[in-house]
């Protein structure tokens, strides 16, 4: 993102809690200090920050699955991994095969690309019944 | 043929119908789920991203995990379903004709029917663009079945037609599985999904959404070469000299849902101008007995309100075979409620004059996106029965309103109601904090 000089906005963060969808500006001030503005409640603020020191996001795809009612099964991350680690997460499912029958809920993947965070799967799948 | 008997029997099984049943069993009836697909869940099951059941569940699930919630719950209750079994007909007198390869063709007999079939896509007929009709061109719906369900992706290199959140959700998707999304193209001037969608889907990954566009031709004879877009006018004329082209082999069209007509209107029930079957405050069509609720009735946003407008039909079929079924009874008049300034379509279309000692819940959806306005609800003597300001409505988001009768009073002597979404003049003081 280009820097602004003379207002001194660094960023601006289109807010996602809520459909009001606040523009948030992060600005550094000559002491180096940063602010948010823009937001119109808390939950606004603490997502700019968030997003702005350290963004995260919910991963779900599918992994391939051996002998399964169906050809995939569609999982989740337990919770937020870091932006900058999706696409490591990404290549470790891509190069992972799993057996049936899986769980709901079953983790499939631990602590994947190092972020504390398991890939668990999102349903069920049977063995596939000749 | 084989036929069967149930209490209520239910035409889809997804999150509508798992709902409808739960509660149907809940109330003492046996419900029957017929399903033409492999297995419960319905479209939820293709819906692999997260944003599921913030309301049902206070947590944030994804499409499968929420159906798998209802399916276990339909399990553990018992519910009698049978899949891939296709409903074809539906008689004035509650026989259910339906087909499966087991069985054949089957007979059954309800007392109520619930039809939850869900909704399908608009298809390039729908839009009308020209060219070719080469292979290539596929509903984001359907990409989305191929990428999350059977595991294979329908081209490498896309254009996708349509700001809607399935539109969104499949251009990340699809980034992920290392496709090639040249452009997300909308012909409105505003993005037609969630700011959220739009921010995690298209922004975090330079995705360029182009607003005031459609596509205009299409290249490419046997396959999809490309698609030219152009901008469009007020009118949605294209407009001369505004033409980008675009290299894919692959047009996804998210151009908007429709409500599964076909069996409503084979079964003989009236259908509201703007899709789906007209209903009364119980979600009861225009054929005695015979609900809908869920995408068959309009099309949802968010699956938590499919659930809760299932769990009423539900209820109302209960309430139907326990104290109406097979019994005359003397019919009170209706009051019509129509869509106003602003206001695509309202849901129920009729409120039953006997009861307006119930709480009344209004779903709608606006025209167009505003700010700061005023939902309101009036009679035809200009009487106003309901206020609410609201900072912010979108085309995209299904509002629901709950008419309590203590609060707001419909006088059972007026003929039509009429909601309205106004501008509001002075500042907005919020009478209502946004979720
Ligand atoms: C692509 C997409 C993305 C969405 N994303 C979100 C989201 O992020 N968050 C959210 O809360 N909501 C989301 N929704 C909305 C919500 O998930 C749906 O509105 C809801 O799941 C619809 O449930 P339903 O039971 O009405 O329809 P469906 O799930 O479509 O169920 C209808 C069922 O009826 C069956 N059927 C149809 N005709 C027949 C017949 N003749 N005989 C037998 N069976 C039949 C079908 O096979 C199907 O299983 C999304 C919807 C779609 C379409
Ligand atoms: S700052 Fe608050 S009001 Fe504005 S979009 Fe975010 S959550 Fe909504």
């Amino acid at each position: 993102m280009q820097s602004c000089e003379d207002s001194g906005v660094i960023k601006t963060i289109r807010c996602i809690v809520c459909p009001t969808g606040c523009e948030i500006e992060v600005k550094e001030k000559p002491d180096g200090e940063v602010e948010f503005e823009g937001y119109t409640c808390k939950r606004g603020l603490d997502y700019a920050k968030q997003e702005f020191y350290e963004p995260k996001r919910v991963l779900t795809t599918t992994i391939r699955v051996e002998n399964g009612f169906l050809p995939l099964v569609p999982v989740r991350v337990d919770k937020a991994i870091a932006k900058a680690k999706l696409n490591d997460a990404l290549d470790i499912i891509a190069n992972t095969i799993i057996k049936a029958p899986i769980k709901m809920g079953d983790i499939l993947i631990e602590n994947i690309a190092g972020e504390d965070a398991n890939i668990i799967a999102s349903r069920d799948l049977p063995i596939l019944e000749e | 043929m084989k036929q069967y008997e149930t209490d209520v029997a239910i035409i889809g099984g997804g999150a509508a119908g798992l709902a409808s049943a739960i509660e149907i069993k809940k109330g003492g009836l046996e419900p029957l789920i017929l399903e033409r697909d492999v297995e419960l869940g319905g479209i939820l099951l293709q819906c692999i991203h997260a944003g599921f059941g913030l309301t049902e569940f206070n947590t944030e699930l994804t499409g499968p995990e929420y159906a798998q919630k209802f399916i276990n719950n339909a399990l553990e209750k018992q519910i009698a379903y049978k899949l891939d079994t296709m409903v074809i007909e539906i008689t004035q007198d509650k026989k259910i004709y339906a087909v499966n390869n087991e069985e054949g063709l089957i007979e059954i007999q309800a007392k109520a029917i619930i039809l939850a079939m869900g909704c399908r896509e608009r298809t390039r007929g729908a839009i009308n663009i020209p060219g070719f009709r080469p292979s290539g061109i596929y509903t984001a719906g359907q990409a989305q079945r191929f990428v999350n369900i059977e595991g294979y992706l329908p081209g490498r290199t896309y254009v996708i037609l349509g700001s809607g959140d399935i539109g969104m959700i499949m251009a990340r998707r699809l980034t992920w599985e290392g496709c090639n999304v040249k452009a997300v193209v909308e012909i409105q001037p505003y993005v037609s999904g969630l700011i959220r969608n739009q921010v995690q889907c298209l922004e975090d990954y330079g995705i360029p959404l182009i607003t005031g566009f459609t596509v205009t031709k299409i290249h490419g004879k046997d396959r999809l070469k490309g698609v030219t877009v152009s901008k469009v006018d007020r009118n949605f004329d294209r407009i001369i000299g505004t033409d980008r082209f675009f290299e894919c082999d692959t047009l996804l069209l998210s151009v908007g849902l429709i409500p599964e007509n076909e069996l409503t209107l084979q079964a003989g029930a009236e259908i509201s101008s703007m899709g789906g079957p007209i209903v009364d405050n119980n979600l009861e069509t225009t054929l005695e007995g015979v609900f809908a609720c869920g995408n068959v009735l309009q099309v949802h946003d968010l699956v938590d309100l499919v659930s809760a407008e299932a769990k009423r039909a539900g209820q109302n079929a209960v309430k139907y075979v326990n104290e109406r079924y097979k019994k005359k009874m003397e019919k009170k008049g209706q009051i019509i409620c129509i869509a106003g300034e602003n206001v695509n379509y309202v849901k129920p279309d009729r409120i039953n004059i006997s009861d307006l000692d119930e709480e009344i819940i209004f779903t709608f959806r606006v025209k167009k996106p505003d700010r700061r306005i005023q939902v309101q609800i009036k009679d035809e003597t200009n009487r106003e029965i309901y206020k609410r300001k609201k900072r912010y409505v979108i085309p995209s988001e299904m509002i629901e309103l709950k008419l309590n009768p203590e609060k707001y009073e419909i006088d059972p002597t007026c003929s039509q109601l009429v909601l309205e979404v106004i501008p509001v003049k002075e500042p907005l003081i919020d009478e209502e904090e946004e979720e």
